[in-house]
């Protein structure tokens, strides 16, 4: 086993991931601690090269083929296999985004590699990783100890690195399985945009599945009114088609920044409270007193939203009919 | 085509999580288990294929866990074709890998085209099961789909990144897909159809393979309770004062506009 700490670079329309900065930054930290590189792993069709060099690694592996012209994972997973395989880091960092929930449980059960998802923290003790992840919808932590293998890497969890690098860029010949793929790439789809943008309001009432069904959505909405905001949703809402997908927070909807987000029966999972943590003034509404949203509001209560939402939509009115 | 659904009993999350006395795991003698989320994402996309016609059964597998049969009848009641129950000793719970490898064993045997399975579940410490099981099959993969799709001799995939943005790909061949988000809600099922589908049996039993093998090479330290990183300070009152004490937080910022 090496010392090297590997970080998948992920990008997509030609940009870099932000994340490829916080698992670089982390990286170098760790690689520090084994006395190993920080080795960025960069797939792509052509225009990678002029990336490479400002990546703050050590060293730059650069796999260039048309296959990795959009994100495939099977193009994904025959190239990194060969190139763990090729330089057995002590650990390989993912981002835990669709790109490493895709990619790294294959990558663990192809290669017999011990994974550790969902990870917030790193950490190298000796000659064994130390890593923290968050289990049960974010209520608790797990801290684990592995020899090496891999880890999938919560978005925002490390500060991004300072500065870029001065990394070595290694050409790695593409893999032989890159020709014969039984994926094929059609298409990416931008969202549509005719719906209020939630990242531009300042005032949002995020319901979640305690709403318990789409005619009690009125609750927030009439409240919404009375503060001049908009509604906004958890995840499982918006699948149950309870509100548009564009007003979804979160991981996989929007990162919105209001000046006031009140969570209405959502629990606060991690994926959740990457898209709204730093909003400015967060209020929870939520019965369970263990709820990881009040992990991040700066007020709660555990009294039932069906009592809060009309009560609290009252005051308003009241306090903006007086003027 | 053959769809199979690998189903999973996780525990309920708005219930207390109490650790075990080492600390290491959660207490699982008293929780509630429930159908993981994602598998009846997962469950209602072989349906929705189903129903497209071209003679697509849906097979559901699930493992000897806390109310499982309930979950597999209901899925023989919305209309799964087939479902076989794997019986062992799980009420300790096992590893992703663990579940991975026994799938990797009954699904190899069933001659499926695709598996549906749930992108994750609440306790996939040491990674997703679908993809797990495609890793050990040596099978193509694609994870947080929200769409599957019949698409030439294979499937069209629509797989979700942040903020909207989806790929579409096509994949020929068997492979397994994680599923995020069905086309439609999960549909219900009356609790008297489940019933009937429990009188008219139809639930296979089989021995779930060994799984002493790769349990994924993690040793637990330690559970906890996250610390709070900004303490919510918590309002107490009833629904009238707690109303009362919100309204003049929101207006001290400014953000009730007269
Ligand atoms: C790849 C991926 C991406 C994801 N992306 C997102 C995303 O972008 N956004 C997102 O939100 N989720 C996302 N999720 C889903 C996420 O994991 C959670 O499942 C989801 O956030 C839970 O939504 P919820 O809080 O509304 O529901 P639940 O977790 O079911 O919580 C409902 C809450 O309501 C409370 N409650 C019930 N009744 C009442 C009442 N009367 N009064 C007050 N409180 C009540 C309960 O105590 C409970 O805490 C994603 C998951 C995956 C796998
Ligand atoms: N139509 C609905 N009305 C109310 N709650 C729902 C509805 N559909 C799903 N849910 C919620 O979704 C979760 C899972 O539902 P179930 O599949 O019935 O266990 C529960 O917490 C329900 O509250």
């Amino acid at each position: 086993m090496g010392n090297d700490i590997l970080v998948l670079v992920e990008h997509h329309a030609g940009a870099v991931h932000d994340s490829a900065a916080e698992l670089l930054g982390k990286a170098r930290e760790l690689a520090g601690a084994t006395g190993g590189q920080a080795v960025a792993v960069l797939l792509h069709d052509g225009w990678g090269d002029t990336h490479a060099s400002a990546l703050p690694a050590d060293r730059v592996l650069s796999v260039e083929h048309t296959a990795f012209a959009n994100f495939l994972p099977e193009a994904y997973v025959i190239a990194l296999e060969a190139i763990l395989r090729d330089r057995d880091p002590r650990l390989t960092l993912i981002a835990n985004t669709t790109v490493g929930m895709d990619l790294a449980g294959s990558l663990s059960a192809r290669m017999s590699s011990p994974l550790v998802a969902y990870c917030v923290d790193l950490a190298i003790d000796g000659d064994v990783v130390v890593a923290t992840s968050q289990v049960f919808g974010g209520k608790l932590n797990a801290e684990v100890e592995l020899p090496s293998g891999i880890a999938s890497v919560v978005a925002g969890a490390f500060p991004p690195a300072e500065g870029g690098g001065a990394p070595e860029v290694e050409a790695v010949a593409p893999m032989a399985g890159l020709d014969s793929l039984s994926m094929t790439f059609l298409g990416r789809i931008e969202p549509e945009t005719s719906d209020v943008d939630i990242t531009a309001e300042e005032i949002l009432i995020s319901v979640g599945r305690g709403i318990g069904g789409e005619e009690n959505v009125e609750l927030a909405q009439e409240l919404a009114d009375a503060l001049g905001g908009v509604v906004s949703a958890s995840r499982p809402v918006a699948d149950a088609g309870w509100l548009p997908k564009t007003r979804q927070v979160g991981k996989s909807g929007r990162k919105v920044t209001p000046r006031l987000y009140i969570a209405c029966g959502i629990s606060g999972a991690p994926e959740h409270l990457e898209g709204m943590r730093d909003a400015e003034l967060i209020i929870a509404i939520n019965t369970d007193e263990k709820a990881p949203i009040f992990d991040v509001a700066h007020f709660g209560t555990t009294e039932d939203l069906f009592d809060i939402l009309p009560a609290l939509t009252e005051r308003i009115e009241a306090a903006t009919s007086v003027a | 085509m053959h769809i199979v659904v690998p189903m999973k009993q996780t525990v309920d999350l708005v219930e207390e999580l109490e650790l075990n006395d080492e600390g290491t795991d959660i207490e699982r003698e008293y929780l509630t288990f429930v159908s993981n989320e994602w598998d009846e994402q997962a469950l209602e996309e072989a349906l929705l294929l189903k129903e497209a016609g071209g003679g697509t059964t849906v097979t559901v597998i699930g493992l000897d866990e806390t109310d499982v049969d309930q979950t597999l009848f209901a899925a023989l009641a919305k209309g799964a074709d087939r479902a076989i129950k794997l019986s062992g000793d799980f009420e300790g719970g096992i590893t992703s890998h663990q579940r991975a490898a026994i799938l990797a064993e009954v699904v190899g045997g069933l001659d499926a085209d695709v598996v549906l399975i749930g992108v994750q579940s609440p306790e996939d410490l040491d990674g997703q099961t679908g993809v797990l099981l495609a890793g050990l099959l040596g099978r193509p993969h694609v994870s947080v789909a929200i769409a599957v799709e019949p698409h030439d001799a294979g499937v069209k995939v629509t797989q979700e990144f942040g903020a909207g943005v989806v790929h579409e790909i096509a994949v020929t061949g068997p492979a397994v897909v994680g599923v995020q988000a069905a086309r439609q809600a999960p549909r219900y099922v009356a609790i008297s159809r489940v019933r009937q589908a429990m009188q008219s049996g139809g639930l296979e039993v089989m021995d779930a393979p060994d799984s002493s093998g790769d349990a994924g090479g993690l040793t637990i330290r330690r559970l906890y309770a996250p610390e709070m990183s900004s303490q919510a300070e918590m309002l107490s009152g009833d629904a009238e004062d707690i109303a009362g004490r919100l309204a003049q937080i929101i207006a001290d910022r400014g953000l009730v506009k007269a």
